[in-house]
């Protein structure tokens, strides 16, 4: 007996291995195969980025905290070939995915250490692309770590065609551009049309625009919704919306400097939040999501052409989103949310590589359609957006078949953010946070303000408060 | 004869004595590049202002004292220290009490506890799972729209949500709650095993002189426990101290509503953000200078009291 189990313990275990070797086989064959394909069809422009990167390094590192670049580049940038999830291959360099994710600041402080080494770091371990958003820009752009847009060999021209606060977000000091972004993320009202009807009477986006063309109209809209039993959204919801207009940055010769437009973001929502018009959850936790559903009695979230299909849950058939029945307008103000801006690493040992994705990804307009289509994202690109605004390929299946275009294209050119500083990221995760004290009547306004301060100098040590 | 003996003793004893050495060396070393070259560092790092803005580093500049000042001068260390005691004293009042009662039904012989190894195991149950999962599943569990606000509405206890987590009394009180469930198992079997060490005819000779189960738990099992107990407080005590996890996840880091539940090490985490070695170092210096102070305290208390009652019966 003991013999007959040793046998088969030994040939199971045989069997296995035979499987998993013959299992990659089989796969690579499949990459092999698969890989030819894309090469072949676009072989003129993998002929042209092999010759001019030969002279370059062998490895080009790219630093991402989520798979949004990746799976772009994967499908759109001409002659990438897929080896696994973290590396490709661009010609003869290997492309190689540093994913790190964003959460608890993890992503910036991996990268923070990586770039202070490239320097001494060996040419296939250096840094060639990372990514960052708007709330931080600065930090990067503002030092010798980012390469100059101009030094890659992109030419004012090249970028005519995006818009100019996408290009505001990532100028340095001393007005050098230094990133680049295929997404102009401008953002709007996204509401529930039934509770349009319910509210209002009417679910078209003509009318209800008008009830929330300003603030006044806004506040008024939201004590409506109410007493139908709606609650109008979170105070969270409106901050980025009051945030993104402001008339000065967060900080001014190294001093705190609270704005006009976020005071009114704190006296508005604190009036809607007592009447019940507004609630004070954190975005993205599950009381705020409770809104994606109908019997959340939710009337609107904010957001921009990403938020369609990742933030509102369409992949539940049950959704608001699912059925197709919300609606989109511009809002109270223009403002944008998110998007990702590449950028170039100083000592990057493949230029001409960089500076061909960075071209490729956010100039090509067939590269840019593309994306809008399949990606709905709202693309930087103020042709495209036309385009797409008179095509039916604008269409959004979860606003019942409205095209948002018109209306994103339009709040892009508004935008203004030339108002950004280094310290937005903390500044306004802290001051949203010492505020949800305020509406939950657990502080003055006063000591809420107070508390911001304490905690902007905790973060910030080198920044004065008064 | 005798004389050359005792020399080959001492120099077999010399002998093992190397290996003594040898045996500790691992130790030692992990002990000096793990733990005694990080406090030195930190008390070290505790006098320069040394941090992160942006990409650029500040600092070291040395600035003596200035860090401690400006901690106690804010004031705001006091408040934490404060808001740390309170959340450890709110788990582990209820957390000795239950585990006394559990430790001394379990340890009954009299009372024929069935199934009691497995109930052993399932109140240790809890302190297996991470502590940040569990306040992950306890803010779903008390969210405004979570299933207990549901529960509580239709079983129409209160009319409408109530928001656990803008109250200072129920945030603080779960926290209290979730370090409770996780401790108590821990504590109950520490307790035990103290009260099975008791001996047995103690008890018995107690009971023949007519001593009921109150008078023999609080005159015979609490005094002997008290090793174990003062054991148990410091342990406690240090980990309460340290209490980080359960109300970073709970509240995100923010120690809501308005810092009531803002510990001194979600303070310390604080400053890491910026990178903030000086500051970071002086928070844990105090740190480790009230850790050490109340452990002290509880020591000597707890030791010297039973001294002065055995010279207080000597003396009569």
């Amino acid at each position: 007996m003991r013999r007959f189990q040793k046998t088969l313990a030994l040939s199971l275990a045989t069997v296995m291995s035979v499987a998993s070797l013959a299992g990659c086989g089989g796969s690579a064959a499949e990459t092999a195969t698969t890989a030819a394909a894309p090469a072949g069809t676009t072989a003129a422009a993998t002929e042209t980025t092999a010759a001019a990167t030969s002279a370059e390094g062998s490895v080009l590192n790219i630093y991402v905290w989520n798979e949004e670049f990746r799976d772009r580049v994967v499908e759109f940038y001409p002659g990438y070939e897929k080896v696994d999830d973290a590396t490709g291959k661009i010609g003869d360099v290997k492309v190689v995915w540093n994913t790190t994710p964003n959460k608890d600041n993890a992503y910036q402080n991996n990268l923070d250490e990586t770039l202070l080494k490239q320097e001494k770091a060996a040419a296939d371990d250096k840094i060639d692309i990372f990514l960052i958003e708007a709330d931080y820009a600065l930090k990067y752009v503002d030092s010798e770590y980012t390469m100059a847009v101009k030094d890659l060999g992109i030419a004012d021209a090249d970028i005519a065609d995006q818009y100019q606060y996408t290009k505001d977000i990532v100028t340095d000091s001393n007005g050098v551009l230094k990133g680049l972004s295929w997404q102009a993320c401008s953002a709007g009202l996204i509401y529930n049309r039934d509770a349009a009807k319910a509210v209002l009477g009417t679910d078209d986006p003509a009318e209800v625009q008008k009830a929330v063309a300003d603030w006044k109209s806004f506040n008024e809209t939201a004590l409506k919704a109410q007493a139908k039993g709606y609650t109008m959204c979170s105070a969270n919801d409106t901050y980025r919306v009051y945030s993104n207009n402001v008339s000065s940055p967060w900080v001014v010769d190294g001093k705190v400097v609270i704005d006009e437009n976020i005071e009114a973001w704190v006296d508005d929502s604190k009036a809607l939040v007592d009447a019940k018009a507004e609630n004070s959850y954190d975005l993205w936790g599950d009381d705020w999501g409770k809104g994606k559903y109908e019997a959340g009695k939710v009337f609107c979230y904010f957001g921009p052409a990403w938020f369609f299909n990742f933030s509102l849950g369409v992949e539940d058939k049950a959704s608001i989103a699912a059925a197709g029945k919300w609606g989109f307008v511009v809002g109270p103000q223009s403002y944008y949310w998110g998007g990702t801006w590449i950028c170039g690493a100083t000592g990057t040992d493949n230029p001409t590589l960089v500076s061909d994705i960075m071209k490729t990804m956010t100039t090509d307009k067939t590269v840019l359609k593309d994306i809008a289509v399949k990606k709905a994202d709202c693309v930087n690109s103020k042709s495209v957006l036309a385009d797409l605004a008179s095509s039916s390929d604008g269409n959004v299946a979860i606003l019942g078949g409205q095209n948002p275009y018109a209306v994103l294209a339009e709040g892009a050119e508004k935008v203004d953010m030339s108002n950004v500083s280094p310290y937005d990221q903390g500044c306004n995760e802290e001051f949203q946070n010492a505020m949800k004290n305020y509406f939950i009547n657990q502080s003055t306004k006063e000591d809420a303000i107070a508390l911001f301060k304490k905690k902007i100098v905790v973060k910030y040590p080198e920044l004065k408060v008064e | 004869m005798s004389n050359s003996q005792n020399e080959r003793d001492n120099k077999k004893v010399v002998r093992y004595n190397r290996w003594g050495y040898i045996f500790l060396a691992p130790f030692l070393i992990t002990y000096c590049v793990f733990q005694l070259y990080p406090l030195i560092s930190t008390v070290y790092n505790s006098f320069f202002e040394n941090f992160r803005s942006g990409l650029k580093t500040i600092g070291p500049n040395w600035v003596g004292l200035d860090n401690y000042v400006k901690l106690i001068q804010d004031g705001d260390i006091l408040k934490y220290a404060g808001n740390t005691f309170i959340l450890w004293i709110i788990g582990f009042i209820p957390q000795i009490l239950v585990s006394l009662l559990l430790g001394q039904w379990f340890s009954d012989v009299r009372l024929k506890l069935k199934a009691s190894g497995f109930f052993k195991t399932v109140i240790y149950l809890p302190n297996l799972i991470m502590a940040s999962a569990f306040s992950m599943l306890f803010f779903t569990l008390f969210a405004d729209t979570g299933p207990i606000n549901s529960l509580l509405v239709s079983m129409g206890v209160i009319d409408e949500p109530f928001s656990f987590f803008s109250s200072v009394i129920a945030t603080r009180g779960l926290i209290g709650l979730m370090n409770f469930l996780m401790w108590f198992g821990n504590t109950t079997i520490l307790l035990m095993a103290g009260i099975m060490g008791i001996d047995v005819s103690l008890f018995e000779a107690a009971e023949v002189d007519g001593a009921n189960s109150w008078k023999r738990f609080t005159m015979i099992t609490l005094p002997l426990l008290r090793p174990i107990l003062i054991y148990v407080i410091i342990t406690s005590l240090i980990g309460g101290i340290q209490m980080f996890d359960v109300p970073q996840i709970l509240t995100d880091g923010a120690g809501t509503p308005m810092e009531s539940t803002m510990t001194l090490i979600m303070f310390l985490n604080e400053h890491l953000y910026s990178k903030n070695y000086g500051m970071g170092g002086a928070l844990s210096v105090i740190l480790f200078i009230i850790t050490g102070a109340l452990s002290l305290i509880i020591y000597s208390f707890m030791y010297r009291e039973p001294k002065k009652k055995k010279q207080a019966v000597a003396k009569q």
